[in-house]
């Protein structure tokens, strides 16, 4: 008998008390919990742009139209010459003095050689948690792949006002259409990474980008 | 680099000490208890707050609870929907029956892609199937990524806590460590300077890897959805960067739908790490190689090794549930003291004083010790994310315990003075006539025991129930002669 056969036999065997006409949705999950933040949007973007902070991220909140000024000032005082951008990042956002390494330009993918050796990254987001202070990549619109937010050593990221959600079920309501019809990877960023696995005392940056620059504009 | 020294646990062929003489090995480590108790304290200080902040935590719980419950009472049939999602999605599904089944199986996807090396993100399922030494029996290097598994690596320990490995060392320690283990000629002991240290060694063998390994804080049924959460980003190094994936999880780890994220990615961080959230988590479905998106091949090994005896118990089912974030570790007043070592067991503390007799099977002296190892006080059940009534299953399991001694230790074990005692008891708890009698007799036959209302030895096989504590002596008049004198004269 294959593994699987024997595994599936042996937890028939142990739920032999199961009722064989109950279903799984028999079983009660009461979901009381909140849905949704009712604040107004206002305050729900303030939240999240405190909540960001308090991770030691850097929080700036932007104008739209002053947007490209502000990621030219980012990129200049922490010195990036040579910066990774996903292939469908907003011309505009792109200043100019800068080495651009767009990723899938010319049919050319960036090695993660390349990704290492740059000095920083500039991508949107998906969408942004107000509760948690999180933002969420799902390789869609101006992110690009994994490994572009993951080797370089800074990341700064544009947040727009009206992709900021309330509460967590909010955001896993909104990514459930991508991840049920494209499989599109996922990932939640709080913060830069960190550890506290030496005496508990809590180090930023440990792999990913060990500093995060956030643009909430507006 | 050392080789680990593998100190027999529970899930591997040597016999282990019991707990309560690991424990006693553990209370005089002084260093240890200091830096456990600081831990412990500060994590648990943080987790108040950060739980204090949700209005709807009990909700939030009893949804977990519920939700695991349903997954649990028809795993056969998540399971075969999480395989044909992940296949789907372009995955591979393997099942294990146990260790060294998936062992075998990890080793084999490593050997055709003629990986000498592979990067591991903490896993504590890979740790109870021990896939580091058999990799290593095979000529395959296993690199711990997770800074805190890296230093128990590099000394050839094991792992102390669910969620930090190395609470047990303090920083002199880990720079002497890396001094040796790395090669460093100079290294300060600040952690941001140790953390460092790691970060330029581990991005050598992320980008040299062709194999990565981990395991899942859950799976999706509906979608085939893998998830990793976690805090440095070797997680998503190790799950991104290799051309190849092997996740590892057991059967128990998955949830029915994605919708599902919306409860356990609140409760996991703020019980784990006492954070809003933890600083990354990765969502994976299957592979998407035309994107360049993350690995090309994803293979996903679902383990059992226990885990369906484990369901077949309606009581110790609902260890199943556990979401692994160590909670009820930092608030056990007896894990606090001991530290994880004293437990013997890739899962220590009170879940693991659950988790491991029942995965292992009851007969052990060693795991059989562990539901002991607890003064039944409650915290860890008031903290639990999924609702896992510990107490209840500790007492369910020394109750299995003593039945087994009395099943296989023939006469001897049905003449035991406590086996006597509790069987006695059960009878005489369930009468009145004769409970009534039991009171006046104890209360003659304790004498020569108690001294000034207290009594600090009881004689021959029963002294083991005072070697570590004082009993009260019994107080001149019932509770039920009480009573009934009162009534009397209350009713004159």
């Amino acid at each position: 008998m294959s593994a699987r056969e024997e595994i599936l036999g042996r937890i028939r065997r142990s739920l032999r008390d199961v009722p064989s006409g109950e279903s799984p949705e028999d079983v009660a999950v009461e979901r009381g919990y909140r849905k949704k933040d009712e604040a107004p949007h206002e305050e729900i973007v303030d939240r999240f742009a405190e909540h960001v902070a308090e991770y030691r991220a850097t929080v700036h909140r932007v104008g739209e139209d002053e947007l490209p000024a502000a990621i030219e000032r980012a990129l200049r005082e922490r010195g990036v010459g040579r910066l990774v951008v996903p292939a469908d990042l907003p011309e505009g956002w792109v200043p100019e003095g800068v080495e651009v390494l767009r990723d899938g330009a010319d049919g050319h993918r960036l090695t993660n050689g390349e990704l290492d050796r740059s000095d920083g990254v500039l991508t949107g987001c998906s969408l942004g948690i107000s509760q948690t202070g999180t933002i969420v990549l799902d390789a869609g619109e101006a992110q690009g792949r994994r490994a572009l937010t993951l080797l370089p050593d800074y990341h700064l990221c544009v947040v727009r006002e009206d992709q900021v959600v309330g509460l967590v079920p909010e955001a896993i309501e909104r990514l459930g259409e991508t991840v049920r019809t494209e499989g599109r990877a996922v990932t939640f960023v709080s913060g830069p990474s960190a550890t506290s696995d030496i005496e508990l005392i809590r180090v930023e940056g440990v792999h990913g980008p060990r500093t995060l620059e956030v643009l909430i504009s507006g | 680099m050392t080789s680990a020294k593998h100190a027999p646990d529970a899930f591997s062929k040597g016999k282990t000490p019991t707990f309560e003489v690991s424990a006693r090995e553990s209370l005089a480590d002084h260093q240890l208890r200091r830096n456990l108790g600081k831990a412990t304290k500060t994590i648990r200080g943080k987790r108040a707050e950060a739980v204090g902040e949700m209005p709807d935590w009990e909700e939030l719980r009893e949804a977990g609870r519920a939700l695991k419950e349903r997954t649990m009472r028809h795993l056969d049939h998540y399971l075969v929907e999480l395989e044909e999602s992940v296949k789907r999605a372009g995955g591979h599904v393997h099942w294990a029956r146990d260790g060294e089944e998936a062992n075998r199986i990890i080793a084999e996807i490593a050997r055709s892609h003629e990986a000498r090396e592979v990067v591991k993100v903490k896993s504590i399922a890979t740790d109870e199937t021990r896939l580091n030494e058999h990799l290593e029996s095979e000529g395959i290097e296993a690199v711990e990524t997770d800074l805190a598994e890296l230093i128990i690596q590099l000394a050839g320990e094991t792992s102390s806590h669910i969620l930090v490995p190395a609470i047990h060392k303090n920083r002199a320690e880990i720079r002497t460590l890396f001094m040796r283990e790395l090669g460093l000629d100079d290294l300060s002991d600040e952690p941001e300077a140790l953390t460092e240290a790691a970060r330029l060694y581990l991005r050598k063998k992320f980008l040299g890897a062709k194999v990565g390994v981990s395991g899942a804080n859950f799976a999706v049924a509906e979608t085939g959805t893998v998830c990793v959460v976690e805090s440095e980003g070797n997680g998503r190094m190790c799950t991104t960067l290799p051309p190849v994936l092997v996740t590892l999880m057991g059967i128990e780890k998955l949830i029915p739908e994605w919708r599902d994220f919306e409860v356990f990615m609140q409760t996991l961080p703020r019980s784990s790490t006492a954070e809003r959230m933890n600083p990354y988590t990765s969502f994976w479905t299957g592979v998407s190689p035309e994107s360049g998106d993350g690995p090309e091949e994803f293979h996903l090994v679902l383990l059992d090794n226990g885990r369906t005896d484990v369901l077949a118990d309606e009581i110790g089912r609902q260890s199943l549930n556990c979401i692994r974030c160590s909670a009820c570790l930092n608030v056990c007043p007896v894990y606090e003291r001991t530290g994880g070592h004293a437990y013997n067991s890739v899962y220590p503390g009170p879940i693991g004083a659950i988790l491991t007799p029942q995965l292992v099977g009851i007969g052990k002296p060693g795991p059989d010790s562990l539901p002991y190892a607890s003064s039944l006080c409650g915290a860890c059940y008031d903290v639990c994310p999924v609702k896992i009534n510990i107490p209840e299953v500790l007492i369910h399991l020394r109750g299995k315990v003593v039945r087994n001694h009395q099943d296989n230790d023939g006469l001897k074990g049905k003449l035991d003075p406590e086996n006597v005692a509790m069987q006695v008891m059960a009878k005489t708890f369930s009468d009145r006539r004769l409970y009534e009698a039991a009171q006046r007799l104890a209360l003659i036959g304790q004498w020569p025991l108690a001294r000034s209302g207290t009594i600090h030895r009881l004689p021959g096989k029963l002294s083991g129930w005072t070697a570590t504590r004082d009993l009260k002596a019994l107080p001149k008049e019932t509770f039920r002669q009480w009573w009934k004198t009162r009534k009397n004269r209350s009713g004159s």
